[in-house]
């Protein structure tokens, strides 16, 4: 399929913000100026891409731990997600979120839920918000091949198909749950065979390269639009760090297949295809690198210089309103 | 001002006519549970009549708002209730019915890590207008998995609001209160309740969540009820005025939040305290009065502070096993005739 030149460069620069975003953002956890963890998507980039390529601001996504890519595929605002993660006041959650809860309501990101498989149904919830005010909003549902076993994530899947709710559950299968292999956790062979149990139509493809994410997302939110219920997409991907910045992923993998799928990276893998088929986006994309970099390093001052909110904060929002909520 | 009718209903009847009344009044109201309509998907067969659930609270509501917004559920409760939370964050006031609150071990997760905090890490962006009711409590023979109570670790938690209505009244004011607010509130409705009769308005009206009320009042000790405890704190209140004994009842109503106030005044009118609930007593919503009171009125205390309430066991089948399991009114005339006696 020919695409715009404007959706290849989008694609394009959405991969090259979440890669950048995401090393700054390890350089920065390294000098200790983020706290808790950080689960990095880099190596994954091609699936929110070519995922939200397809996404108005009106449709709905849910994502996990490891949510950054998403965010930014949905339009979250780059200074805003960085400030969040440095825990100051100018973050997208007011600080009191940090990289594991990362939502942006006013763009349809309904949030990075940190329990694996727990946002599934905030998706499902959504689709039928959708569905009972009779428009065209689609959602997503992100999930990794760890939550592909919660019990949640079935009983979720199970719910929009009897409801024919619109909604794609997108699987990224980085083939790791924190250390656990996907092929000893699992016992489907391919994820995607399970929507057969749920009357849906499923697909396993290759999470490495955006334009075969794009096209299968397409048909399926196409489907989702059209009121022809839920699908399951599985992408076959790859992360390059370890479940958390920190963690040492050689104690459960090999190095051969870590060099293996760094040969495939999406970003080459795009840079390659653009070469071969869209010659005047290859031809912008330095220009569109030294964008992408001056926006992170925007982002990262704008943390920096960012203050941190009042101790009232602490007592803020816990409820719209609450009569007698104690303070110490 | 409205011109109200007030009639003798059941509690049952006070529900689906809150219900009712608020689906007619916003759109974005719909309920969703187990078997709610019953018997959903078989119209072609001509099957119409609604089940209604197992105690037929919401019976009929299909008939009048039909299957988008009476939405019977599989069995799946985390899976509809994190389809409701995804529902309130993008725009509607789902109600849930959970059919007894024992299942809400299989929805924990959802409760706990979304409905009540997504707001907060969110930073405020969003809100969570959901409503849950259900049932709960022993006496009914429905032994260890159909008759527990969890509202003590449901008021634990930052970011739920929990109320036990005590009769018809309380229950339609605390209802259409719940569903109206923008929090995620849970109603519990104690089981021996259900066919409870009472005055109740015709028009719709709330009552404030977070506060108790007094419907006794007396001077010589404080009997705090939660739910169906009021009527028993009510009926031994009966038995100890007999005694020449004038006990004021604080009906609770709302367990988070919690109105200490009014508990903390009547204390320091009358300077004893039973507290009568059906959890168990283990960092129960008894001992938490317990402690606060200590903390805050301890000098208008006259005598130690007293608990009735269930054994520290899942509640048993057996008729005089449970009997003896669940507070009673002669056992509130017991401890408290003991309270006195260490005058």
């Amino acid at each position: 399929m020919e695409l715009s030149n404007q959706t290849i460069l989008w694609l394009y620069k959405t991969m090259l913000t979440t890669r950048c975003f995401e090393e700054r953002l390890i350089e920065e956890a390294s000098k200790g100026k983020t706290r808790g963890s950080i689960h990095p998507s880099v190596g994954q980039e091609a699936v929110p891409a070519g995922v939200c390529a397809h996404l108005a601001m009106s449709d709905y996504i849910s994502s996990t731990h490891r949510g950054h890519g998403h965010a930014i595929a949905k339009g979250v605002d780059v200074n805003e997600m960085m400030a969040e993660i440095f825990g100051k006041s100018t973050g997208i959650c007011k600080g009191k979120g940090g990289s594991v809860h990362i939502a942006d309501f006013s763009k349809g990101m309904l949030g990075t839920i940190g329990i694996v498989g727990a946002g599934v149904p905030l998706a499902v919830g959504a689709a039928l918000s959708s569905t009972l005010r009779q428009n065209d909003s689609v959602s997503i549902a992100f999930f990794g091949d760890g939550a592909a076993n919660q019990g949640i994530l079935h009983e979720s899947m199970n719910l929009a198909s009897i409801w024919k709710l619109p909604v794609v559950f997108v699987c990224e299968n980085n083939q790791y749950a924190d250390a656990t292999p996907v092929e000893y956790a699992t016992s489907a062979t391919n994820i995607s065979d399970r929507a057969a149990g749920y009357n849906m139509p499923g697909w396993t493809i290759d999470g490495m390269n955006v334009l075969a994410v794009y096209d299968a997302a397409g048909v399926a939110i196409g489907r989702a639009r059209a009121g022809q219920g839920p699908s399951l997409l599985e992408c076959k991907t790859y992360r390059y760090y370890g479940h958390f910045f920190g963690d040492n992923p050689l104690t459960y993998r090999l190095k051969e297949e870590q060099e293996k799928y760094r040969e495939q990276d999406p970003i080459l893998q795009f840079e390659n295809d653009m070469q071969l088929s869209y010659p005047k986006c290859f031809a912008s994309r330095k220009r569109i690198r030294e964008e992408v970099t001056t926006s992170i390093e925007k982002a990262i001052e704008f943390a920096y210089s960012s203050p941190y909110g009042p101790i009232t904060d602490l007592y803020d929002d816990v409820y719209v309103n609450y009569a007698g909520l104690e303070t110490l | 001002m409205t011109v109200t009718n007030t009639r003798q209903i059941q509690y049952k009847d006070a529900l689906i006519e809150s219900l009712t009344q608020e689906m007619q009044r916003d759109p974005t109201v719909f309920v969703m549970g187990e078997d709610i309509a019953g018997g959903a998907g078989r119209a072609h067969l001509g099957i119409t009549e609604a089940w209604g659930g197992p105690f037929g609270l919401t019976k009929g509501l299909i008939q009048q708002f039909g299957p988008s917004r009476v939405r019977d559920t599989p069995i799946s409760e985390g899976g509809f209730l994190g389809t409701a939370i995804g529902a309130a964050l993008t725009g509607f006031r789902p109600v849930i019915d959970l059919m007894y609150m024992d299942f809400v071990g299989v929805c924990f997760d959802q409760l706990i890590s979304n409905a009540a905090k997504i707001r907060y890490m969110m930073g405020g962006q969003a809100k969570v207008p959901l409503t849950i009711f259900t049932r709960f409590g022993a006496g009914t023979g429905n032994a260890a998995q159909h008759s527990s109570i969890y509202y003590g670790i449901l008021s634990h938690i930052p970011g739920l609001k929990v109320v036990v209505p005590s009769d018809p009244y309380t229950l339609k004011g605390l209802l259409l209160s719940a569903i109206r607010d923008d929090d995620p509130v849970i109603v519990c409705n104690d089981k021996k309740l259900i066919k409870m009769s009472g005055a109740v308005p015709d028009h719709p009206y709330t009552l404030p969540i977070g506060e108790s009320r007094i419907p006794l009042e007396g001077q010589d000790l404080t009997l705090v009820g939660i739910g169906y405890t009021t009527q028993l704190c009510l009926e031994a209140a009966q038995t100890l005025q007999s005694l020449g004994v004038k006990p004021e009842v604080v009906d609770l109503l709302s367990l988070s939040p919690l109105d200490k106030e009014t508990v903390l005044q009547s204390v320091r009118k009358t300077n004893r305290l039973v507290i009568v609930d059906e959890d168990t007593p283990r960092c129960g919503i008894a001992t938490d009065i317990a402690a606060i009171v200590v903390d805050e009125a301890f000098d208008f205390l006259d005598a130690p502070i007293k608990r009735v309430t269930a054994p520290h066991t899942p509640v048993p089948y057996s008729k005089p096993l449970e009997d003896h399991y669940l507070p009673s009114s002669e056992k509130i005339v017991r401890i408290t005739k003991e309270l006195l006696n260490r005058l």
